[in-house]
């Protein structure tokens, strides 16, 4: 009898549960509107790169042809992997696997902070040669070359920002989880940081052809 | 006694998962070897990307190299970002914005093509 009212209890407690206000759906849906915003600041500036490379084709390809597609590479994969352990996080949270979950988010920041330490080591390389507003190496070049470095360093830059946004959200996300704020039951939060954090990776995934293997 | 109580915690359960269905999109479990299968997936298209920039395409390396990768948006946006669970609005909103995008891309080429 106690057992059953002690259940009856929890039912209770659950059924208020339900009438806290809370709208997962209408969270997902303003993250997908705040992400179509990224997407016309992003996609403003490949519709620039677009409408210069058909003016400025050769000048393109000279300039993609320094670009280390090596490195561009190793940073696709590693964008893609910290995609895939986000998506694995949610579904292992759901699965109540909270250990593993957290681990997968950690394992995502490592991917972002990888990723950005590569680009420091592309970055100081191209400075060092020269390669930037008023340097030497870049005053010598043609007019698409100069375009096509500005674009780069503008659009890759922007991306990085996006990079550490995410990798800052996600660490929110980790607190949240670890203080049982997000659960199994009450995910949106860590749905929207993986939303975000595959947005960032899916513009890699046009910066990487369209700068470093188009030449 | 016993049975009274599973019986209990059978409905407390489904209560729970009432509750659930109502407000976390919808239960939809992928196994991790699904994500795994996508991930797969789009480190081939990569490895496939690099490969044909390769090759001399002239000017198809370029359209190769987009299609490429609107196909591994595809995979990310349909499977990681599980618009193969969302409500059919989100589906509309994510449409109707790729198609805006679209639109401006058609419109400033046709601008730019005859000029």
């Amino acid at each position: 009898m106690t057992e059953h009212s002690e259940v009856m209890q929890e039912e209770t407690q659950i059924h208020s549960g339900a009438h806290v206000h809370r709208d997962d759906e209408g969270s997902k849906m303003a993250m997908w509107l705040f992400l179509f915003t990224e997407l016309l600041l992003f996609g403003g500036l490949f519709l620039l790169y677009g409408s210069y490379r058909f003016e400025y084709a050769d000048g393109f390809k000279a300039a993609a042809a320094d670009m280390n597609s090596v490195i561009g590479a190793v940073n696709t994969l590693i964008l893609l992997t910290s995609s895939l352990s986000v998506a694995l996080s949610i579904a292992a949270l759901q699965r109540k696997q909270k250990a593993l979950a957290l681990g997968m988010l950690w394992f995502t920041i490592i991917c972002g902070l990888v990723f950005l330490v590569n680009k420091y080591f592309e970055w100081s390389h191209e400075i060092g040669m020269g390669i930037y507003p008023g340097g030497p190496a870049l005053e010598n070049m043609s007019n698409g070359e100069i375009i096509y470095f500005g674009l780069y360093y503008v659009m890759t830059g922007l991306h990085g920002l996006h990079v550490i946004v995410g990798m800052i959200f996600i660490g929110f996300v980790m607190f949240f989880i670890s203080r049982d704020k997000i659960t199994a039951t009450n995910y949106q939060k860590l749905e929207n940081a993986g939303l975000y954090w595959h947005l960032v990776d899916i513009i890699w995934i046009f910066l990487f052809p369209l700068f470093y293997l188009l030449h | 006694m016993s049975e009274q109580s599973q019986t209990a915690e059978l409905t407390a359960n489904q209560t729970y998962n009432a509750e659930h269905t109502n407000t976390n999109n919808g239960e939809h479990s992928v196994s991790y070897g699904t994500y795994f299968m996508v991930w797969l997936g789009l480190v081939a298209l990569t490895s496939v990307t690099v490969t044909v920039a390769g090759i001399h395409l002239g000017s198809l390396t370029l359209i190769t190299a987009l299609l490429i990768a609107a196909v591994k948006t595809t995979l990310v946006g349909y499977h990681f970002m599980h618009l193969k669970f969302d409500n059919i609005i989100i589906k509309i909103f994510v449409m109707v914005c790729l198609g805006i995008f679209l639109c401006l891309w058609i419109l400033t080429f046709a601008d730019l093509s005859f000029r």
